[in-house]
């Protein structure tokens, strides 16, 4: 397979560039203009993964990408198969996660001409790909898929794709992969923060006494939670993390506040705007995390450590900003890192701690009832917060980032930036081919698990251990609850009608459990963990329950909407 | 305020959308954009004149320079700099009016680039002020048909700005890029 300079179709150039990417998985589904791609796979050493749905295969490779580090691939048709993949591209290109998506396009003689599947894919997907191609050529297959390869994986990473004419993926030409090394002059990912910068930086930590750092998923894009660690701990300056970030710095660190923004800690929200220094490592500043920008961390310089310059100063106007991959500007400012006096800071944060409501999981009322915080924490401590879980998005996605605390870097995969329904059992999917020895369970709400549902097939036909827990309500809950807050209790279009998720997955051959009470929760939990096939537990939950507390969109961060009448205020872990 | 922005991106088809299409998805208004060769086969140069602020500026700067086709980004609004913008207008021309017409003409530097019976096709290159300065002194005459190419600007001295690209522009191109 090293051999080159020989002749080779456009579709044996495309597995033999992606083997030489070290691809060994690839989630796709066929049809006409893919079919020659698809008619050399046989030759070739790379696992398909058959989907049921093209977003399900996007998912999948951003799962696969997000669980392992590495570049996630999709494969699909022209037409419909290529806009099935909009949603999980768009989902891929706010998270930052490098997939490479390539389609068959119609013979390039008929392009222009709306021939039977035509579509304008690279048109189509312009504003949602880092990059994309179209080609028309076998000689520039190898080209077009190494360049794609190299801009998914390298500074900010997202989506690339390649849509290869059907003449292109027929016709012959010489392989050579060494000739084929990218060449895009204007492209620069890398860049170097100054040296003054740097002098800026330290100044600013050594002035501060309220220091608080911000962690976002770029601490794990770059690799940098031991820097992390070192850095927190060196300094004595506590962390605060986003959705996406969770996992990236260890939930039991005593250092470690939580999560901030909409569905944060309260008190993680409160010291954001008490403090007098935010060091936001990897992060956005995203307007879930922030609140009304004009109340935002008032008191507090900011220092903004970001691989991505056009961050800087987008929605948080800073005082430095250090442009550069996030590990190594870490470390280089470790080599000067001296102890803040924190001492009276962190005790103050501890004593916001106690005035919360958040560790609301003792406040729920003793009824017998089921809620999804008591399932959330019995599935954490079953698994000894070591699983890879994958969540959905909605009411369970916040009670998950609230209640599984995640030690390990990559062990929790969510859709942060789009929030896409219908992302976790795919995207669970994908982890597990990354990394087959990780318990991986989705956490999904019952609306969102009907969308892609169908991705069952793809588990029980690839013979997939994984666990599902859906976090059955009744409702589309995380709507439900803004129509419950803000708009008079109108539960317009949020009740489901549901399938029952027990028959549904046996008839694909899965075992389901149904659970309805808490003291079940954790025998269900075992049960799935022993099963060596994957297994659905469908946990009916208390229906009108809400997620606490609450930034209402657009007012200011401390502004929280708590529990009403709780009934301990604790900050004890349940 | 006006922003004048120089661009220099890959000579390949479908850059010009890329950039477009960024500016637009950013919710910024093009007042005029105009792409051409440069003296570089590889490279384009795009005018970009864009109505916004100074952070607004900064921004589509850095989001420019995300597109893996453009080589280099240069804000020109505070720089000394020659603007130019080029119009042709077809006016209506009577035996009466025509003498009058070739005065303003004459008063503008303007150029009569074709004669009809009944009209005048007047060719004018200047700054966008004096052009619509032009077109607002010939409205009353009747104009049949106007088409103006946008602005074009470069900074002055003898820096030459392309300087940089051009090593970059022997590299020749890995493929067409939609
Ligand atoms: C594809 C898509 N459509 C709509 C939404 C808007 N949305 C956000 S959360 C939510 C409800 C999710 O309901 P469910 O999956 O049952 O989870 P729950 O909130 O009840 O835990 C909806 C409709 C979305 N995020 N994604
Ligand atoms: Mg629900």
């Amino acid at each position: 397979m090293n051999k080159t300079g020989m002749n080779k179709t456009g579709a044996e150039i495309i597995w033999e560039s992606l083997l030489r990417e070290g691809v060994r998985h690839v989630f796709g589904y066929p049809g006409g203009a893919i079919l020659p791609t698809y008619g050399a796979l046989a030759r070739y050493d790379i696992q398909h993964i058959l989907v049921r749905h093209e977003q399900g295969a996007t998912h999948m490779a951003d799962g696969y990408a997000r669980a392992s580090g590495g570049v996630g691939v999709a494969l699909a048709t022209s037409g419909p198969g290529a806009t099935n993949m909009v949603t999980g591209i768009a989902t891929a290109m706010m998270d930052s996660s490098p997939i490479v998506c390539i389609t068959g396009q119609v013979h390039s003689k008929v392009i222009g001409f709306d021939a039977f599947q035509e579509t304008d894919i690279t048109g189509v997907t312009l504003p949602i790909t880092k990059h994309n191609y179209l080609v028309t050529r076998p000689e520039d297959v190898a080209p077009s898929i190494r360049e794609a390869f190299l801009i998914a994986r390298s500074g900010r990473p997202g989506p690339v794709l390649v849509d290869i004419t059907k003449d292109a993926q027929q016709g012959s030409c010489l392989f050579d992969w060494e000739a084929a090394a990218p060449r895009q002059p204007a492209y620069r990912p890398n860049h170097t923060a100054a040296a003054s910068d740097y002098e800026k930086a330290l100044e600013l930590i050594r002035a501060s006494r309220r220091p608080l750092i911000l962690a976002g998923h770029g601490v794990l894009i770059s690799g940098a939670s031991r820097s992390l660690k070192t850095f927190a701990e060196r300094a004595g300056i506590p962390v605060a993390l986003t959705l996406l970030g969770l996992g990236a710095f260890p939930a039991s660190h005593p250092l470690n506040l939580g999560m901030m923004g909409m569905h944060g800690e309260a008190w993680v929200n409160q010291a954001i705007q008490e403090a007098d220094l935010l060091l936001a490592f990897g992060m956005r500043f995203d307007d879930r995390v922030t609140g009304n920008l004009a109340t935002y961390a008032q008191n507090a310089k900011k220092i903004h450590i970001e691989i991505d310059p056009s961050e800087i100063n987008k929605n948080v106007q800073v005082d430095v900003a250090l442009i550069g991959d996030l590990m190594e500007v870490l470390d280089v400012l470790l080599e000067d890192l001296q102890p803040v006096d924190s001492a009276a800071w962190l005790g103050h944060i501890q004593a916001l701690k106690g005035d919360s409501a958040v560790r609301d999981i003792q406040n729920l009322p003793d009824n017998g009832h089921l809620y999804a915080a008591h399932v959330i924490n019995d599935l954490w401590r079953e698994t000894r917060g070591r699983a890879l879980v994958v969540t959905d998005v909605g009411q369970h996605q916040m009670w998950e980032a609230q209640y599984y605390h995640h030690e390990e870097p990559r062990s929790l995969i969510t859709s942060g930036g789009l929030g896409t329904m219908g992302f976790a059992l795919p995207a669970a999917i994908g982890a597990k081919f990354a990394r087959p020895d990780a318990e991986v369970w989705v956490v999904a709400g019952d609306g969102g698990f009907q969308m892609t549902m169908a991705e069952l097939a793809t588990l029980a036909q690839e013979k997939i251990k994984l666990n599902i827990a859906i976090i059955n309500n009744g409702y589309l809950g995380m709507v439900r609850q803004w129509q419950e807050f803000f708009y008079e209790k109108q539960y317009t279009a949020t009740p489901l009608l549901n399938p029952d998720f027990v028959k549904l997955a046996e008839a694909f051959g899965i075992r389901g459990i149904a659970i309805h009470q808490r003291g079940q929760v954790r025998a269900a939990v075992e049960a799935a963990r022993q099963d060596p096939g994957p297994v659905l537990l469908d946990f009916h939950v208390e229906q009108e329950d809400s997620v606490y507390p609450m930034v209402a969109a657009g007012a200011d961060l401390d502004q929280m909407i708590r529990r009403p009448n709780p009934i301990v205020e604790t900050a004890a872990d349940a | 305020m006006r922003n004048t922005f120089v661009v220099y991106v890959d000579n390949k088809p479908g850059v010009l959308n890329r950039v477009a299409s960024l500016v637009r998805r950013r919710a910024f208004n093009i007042e005029s954009l105009t792409v051409g060769p440069t003296d570089q086969p590889m490279v384009s140069r795009m005018t970009v004149v864009v109505e916004t602020d100074e952070s607004g500026a900064r921004r589509i700067e850095s989001h420019l320079y995300k597109l893996v086709n453009v080589r280099r980004v240069d804000n020109i609004t505070f720089v000394a700099a020659v603007s130019r913008d080029l119009a042709m207008i077809k006016v209506k021309a009577t035996p009466e009016t025509r003498s009058h017409l070739l005065q303003l003409v004459e008063v503008y530097r303007a150029r009569v680039v074709d004669v009809a019976p009944g009209s005048l096709i007047v060719e004018i290159t200047g700054t966008e002020d004096k052009i619509s300065s032009l077109a607002e002194v010939l409205r009353p005459f009747g104009i049949l048909e106007m088409v103006r190419t946008g602005r074009v600007a470069m900074a002055r001295g003898e820096k030459s700005s392309t300087e940089g690209l051009a090593e970059l522009a022997e590299l020749q191109p890995a493929a067409p890029l939609s």
